[in-house]
C-alpha cells in the first residue's frame, strides 16, 4: 500500500474536522439532555441520515460487501425485507410512544411501561453490548489497518517496529472518538454519522462506477456471475435451492420479522437518533427518512462485493517506470484473496480441504484496486470514519444508559442535573476503557467475535416480542414480560446449543448441548434461533399476564396504542404526513425486490 | 442545535474537492492505469466541490431566513 502526501492530507483534515465540531459544541453542553439527546432539537434530515449511518458502521460496510461477494444480490434481502418494513413500523407507530412518553432511553420506556426489574434487565445487558460492540469496531479497524500495511510506512519512518501498527491504531481511534463524544456529546456523535455518511457515498460511487465500467454494466455482470448471484428471490422455495440456504418462510419471519425488528425498533443506538428530534413529527420522519437512502445502499455496499468476484486477476504493476495491468494468480478469486489461517501463515482449509477466501477483503481490495493515490486517501478516510462512527454510536447510546438507566437509577438518585451531566462524561472515558480492553481481548481469543454475535443475537431476539404485546396489548404486566424476556432469551441459547449448520463443527457455532437438528447453513440458523426466541417470549408474556394484575389504564396513558391519542396530521401536506411517507418507502421497496428477483 | 451540520459538510466537501481536482489537473497522469485511463481524481473532486458548495448556499439560506418557521406538528 503506498500512500502518499495527498492521502494523508486528507485523512488528517477529515480528523480535524470530527475534533473541531466536538470543540465548537462543547460551549452548547450545559445540561445532560444537550449532552445524551441533543437538547432534543435536531432537524429530521440530521437525524434520518444519523439513524442510518448509525448502522453502517465498517463491520457492516466491509460486512455486506463480503456477503456480496459470498451470496450475491440476496444479500439486499437484508434491506429490502429486513430493515425498510422495520424501518416504517418504528416511524409510523412506535415512535409517538418512545417519543410522548419523554423516556430518555429504550430501558427507560421499559421501566415506565412495565416495571423496574425489565428495565434493569434489559439496561444491564445493554451497557454491556454495547461497549463489547465498540471494542470489535476498535478490533476490526485495527486488523484492516495492519492486513493493508497502511501504517507500516509512518512507523519504519519513526523507527517502530510493524507490530506497532495495531497498538497506534487502537489509540489514535480511541483518543479521537473520545476526543469528539466527550466535547459534543451525543450531537457530535450524529454530526459525525452525518459525515461519514456523506464520505461512504462519495467514497463508493466512484467505485462503483469504475466496477461496472470495467465488467461491463450490471448485463455484464450477469454474464459473469451464477444466475443466482443477481437474482435475490431465485431458488427461495427451497432451501436447498439457494446461496442463503434460507427458505421464504425462514427469511420472511427471522430476518424481515424478529431479527430486524428487533434490531431497528428497540435497539437504543439507532432509536437515539430519532429521540434527538426536535418534535414528535420530526421524531416519527426519522426513520422514514432514513429508509430512502437505506433502500438504494444495496448499491454502493453490496455490488463493489459483487464486481470483485467478477474482476479479471489484474493488477497494476509498474516496471522500468511504465505503468502495466498484469495478471496475477493469488488462488483466490476475482480481487478476494484466499484466507490465510494466522496460527500457521499458511492457506486456510474448510472441512472438505477446499480453500478458504478471505471476503472480508472484497471491499478494501476494490478500493486499492482501483482509486489512484488521491481519491483511494477519501475512501480510507470513508472507511476509518465508518469505523469509528460505529464506535462513537454505541458509546453515546453506552454513556446514556449506563447514566440514566442505571447510575441514576440504582446508584445516586436525586443529584443535580450537572452531577450526571459530568457522569456522562466520565462514562465516555471509561466506556471507551472498557472498548480497548475488548478489542485486546478479541485478539487474545479468536473466537471472541463469533461468541460475541452470538450473545447479541440471544439478547435482541426476544425483545421486539415485548415492546409488541407492551405497545399494543394494555393487559400486558410487568411479571409478564419480564418472564418472557428471560425464557426467551433463554430458547434462543437452547436452541442454539442443539442445532447445528451444515459443515460446522459442534462448539460455538452451536449444538454444544447435543446436535437434534442440522440447518442448511447458519444463516438459517440465526434465523431460526431468532424465531424461537420471538414465539417463545410472546407466548409466556401473554400467560403470564393472564395470570397477573393489570396496571390501573390512567397509568398507562401514552404508553399504550388504545390509550394514547394520535398526533394529528389534518394540518399537513400529503409528503410531510408520515403515513404517506411509509406507504411511498414500501411501494418503492416492493418495486425493488420485483426488479431484481 | 445551534450549529448548522451544512456548514462544515459544505467546507469539508469543498476542500475535498479542490485539493483532488488540482491534484488531477496538476499531478503525474500515469497513476491513471488502475482506474481505466479516468482521471478519477478530478472528476470526483469536481464532484465532490460542487455538493460541497451547494450545502454552504444551503446553510446560507438557512441562516438568511432567520430559524422560526412554522413548528409543525410539535406535541407531547
Amino acid at each position: 500500500m503506498n500512500l502518499t502526501a495527498i492521502d494523508w492530507v486528507i485523512m488528517f483534515l477529515y480528523f480535524a474536522f470530527v475534533l473541531g465540531i466536538g470543540v465548537f459544541l462543547k460551549r452548547y453542553m450545559k445540561t445532560s439532555t444537550d449532552f445524551f439527546l441533543a437538547g432534543r432539537s435536531l432537524p429530521a434530515w440530521v437525524c434520518g441520515i444519523a439513524f442510518m449511518a448509525a448502522n453502517l458502521g465498517a463491520v457492516e460496510v466491509i460486512g455486506m460487501g463480503a456477503s456480496g461477494a459470498k451470496y450475491g444480490i440476496a444479500t439486499s434481502h437484508f434491506y429490502w425485507i429486513g430493515a425498510i418494513p422495520a424501518m416504517v413500523f418504528i416511524g409510523l407507530f412506535m415512535m409517538p410512544f418512545y417519543y410522548g412518553s419523554r423516556a430518555r432511553s429504550v430501558p427507560e420506556f421499559l421501566r415506565l411501561r412495565f416495571d423496574e426489574k425489565t428495565r434493569g434487565f434489559n439496561a444491564i445487558l445493554f451497557a454491556i453490548m454495547t461497549v463489547l460492540s465498540s471494542g470489535i469496531s476498535m478490533y476490526a479497524m485495527a486488523k484492516l489497518i495492519q492486513v493493508l500495511h497502511i501504517l507500516d510506512l509512518p512507523l519504519a519512518k519513526m523507527g517502530l517496529p510493524m507490530s506497532w501498527s495495531f497498538h497506534l491504531s487502537v489509540f489514535i481511534s480511541a483518543l479521537i472518538v473520545l476526543g469528539y463524544v466527550f466535547l459534543g456529546g451525543l450531537t457530535s456523535a450524529i454530526y459525525n454519522e452525518v459525515l461519514q455518511f456523506f464520505l461512504i457515498v462519495a467514497g463508493f460511487l466512484p467505485l462503483v462506477y469504475l466496477g461496472l465500467k470495467n465488467v461491463g454494466g450490471w448485463s455484464g455482470l450477469k454474464t459473469q456471475l451464477p444466475s443466482g448471484f443477481t437474482h435475490s428471490w431465485q431458488g427461495m422455495t427451497n432451501a436447498q435451492n439457494n446461496p442463503l440456504g434460507v427458505e421464504w418462510f425462514g427469511l420472511a419471519m427471522g430476518l424481515g420479522f424478529t431479527l430486524s425488528f428487533g434490531y431497528w425498533c428497540t435497539n437504543f443506538l439507532v432509536v437515539q437518533r430519532a429521540m434527538a428530534a426536535g418534535s414528535m413529527l420530526d421524531a416519527r420522519r426519522t426513520p422514514l427518512i432514513a429508509a430512502v437512502p437505506k433502500m438504494f445502499f444495496p448499491a454502493l455496499v453490496i455490488l463493489p462485493g459483487m464486481i470483485a468476484l467478477a474482476v479479471p486477476q489484474q493488477q497494476a504493476v509498474t516496471v522500468n517506470g511504465v505503468v502495466q495491468m498484469q495478471t496475477v494468480n493469488n488462488g483466490g478469486r476475482g480481487l478476494i484473496p484466499q484466507k490465510i489461517d494466522e496460527a500457521t501463515g499458511k492457506p486456510a482449509v474448510d472441512s472438505q480441504g477446499k480453500p478458504l477466501l478471505d471476503y472480508n477483503l472484497a471491499i478494501p481490495n476494490m478500493l486499492l484496486h482501483y482509486f489512484p493515490t488521491g481519491l483511494l486517501g477519501l475512501g480510507l478516510t470513508a472507511l476509518l470514519a465508518s469505523f469509528m462512527s460505529g464506535m462513537a454510536g454505541n458509546v453515546t447510546a453506552f454513556n446514556t444508559v449506563w447514566t440514566y438507566d442505571i447510575y441514576q437509577s440504582y446508584i445516586h438518585k436525586g443529584a443535580s442535573d450537572k452531577h450526571y451531566l459530568h457522569m456522562g462524561q466520565f462514562a465516555t472515558v471509561f466506556g471507551i476503557l472498557f472498548s480497548i480492553a475488548a478489542a485486546y481481548a478479541a485478539t487474545r481469543y479468536e473466537n471472541l467475535m463469533d461468541f460475541l454475535q452470538l450473545v447479541f443475537a440471544f439478547v435482541n431476539a426476544p425483545l421486539f416480542a415485548t415492546f409488541l404485546l407492551g405497545m399494543f396489548w394494555k393487559r400486558t404486566t410487568g411479571h409478564g414480560a419480564f418472564t418472557g424476556l428471560v425464557s426467551g432469551t433463554a430458547v434462543a441459547l437452547l436452541h442454539h446449543g442443539s442445532t447445528l449448520a451444515r459443515g460446522d463443527l459442534p462448539g460455538i457455532k452451536g449444538g454444544f448441548i447435543a446436535v437434534l437438528h442440522r440447518y442448511p447453513s447458519e444463516m438459517a440458523q440465526n434465523f431460526w434461533t431468532a424465531i424461537w426466541a420471538f414465539s417463545v417470549c410472546f407466548i409466556i408474556t401473554v400467560a403470564v399476564t393472564l395470570f397477573t394484575k393489570p396496571r390501573e389504564e390512567k397509568e398507562l396513558v401514552g404508553l399504550v396504542y388504545s390509550l394514547t391519542e394520535r398526533p394529528s396530521e389534518e394540518h399537513l401536506s400529503w409528503y410531510q404526513r408520515p403515513a404517506y411517507l411509509g406507504g411511498l418507502v414500501l411501494v418503492l421497496a416492493v418495486v425493488l425486490n420485483i426488479i431484481f428477483r | 442545535m445551534n450549529l448548522d451540520i451544512r456548514y462544515p459538510i459544505g467546507w469539508m466537501f469543498s476542500l475535498f474537492g479542490v485539493i483532488l481536482a488540482l491534484f488531477g489537473l496538476l499531478g503525474d497522469k500515469q497513476i491513471y492505469a488502475r482506474s481505466l485511463g479516468i482521471n478519477i481524481n478530478f472528476d470526483a473532486g469536481v464532484g465532490l466541490l460542487v455538493f460541497g458548495v451547494l450545502m454552504l448556499l444551503l446553510a446560507w439560506r438557512g441562516a438568511a431566513k432567520t430559524k422560526p418557521g412554522p413548528q409543525t406538528g410539535t406535541q407531547g
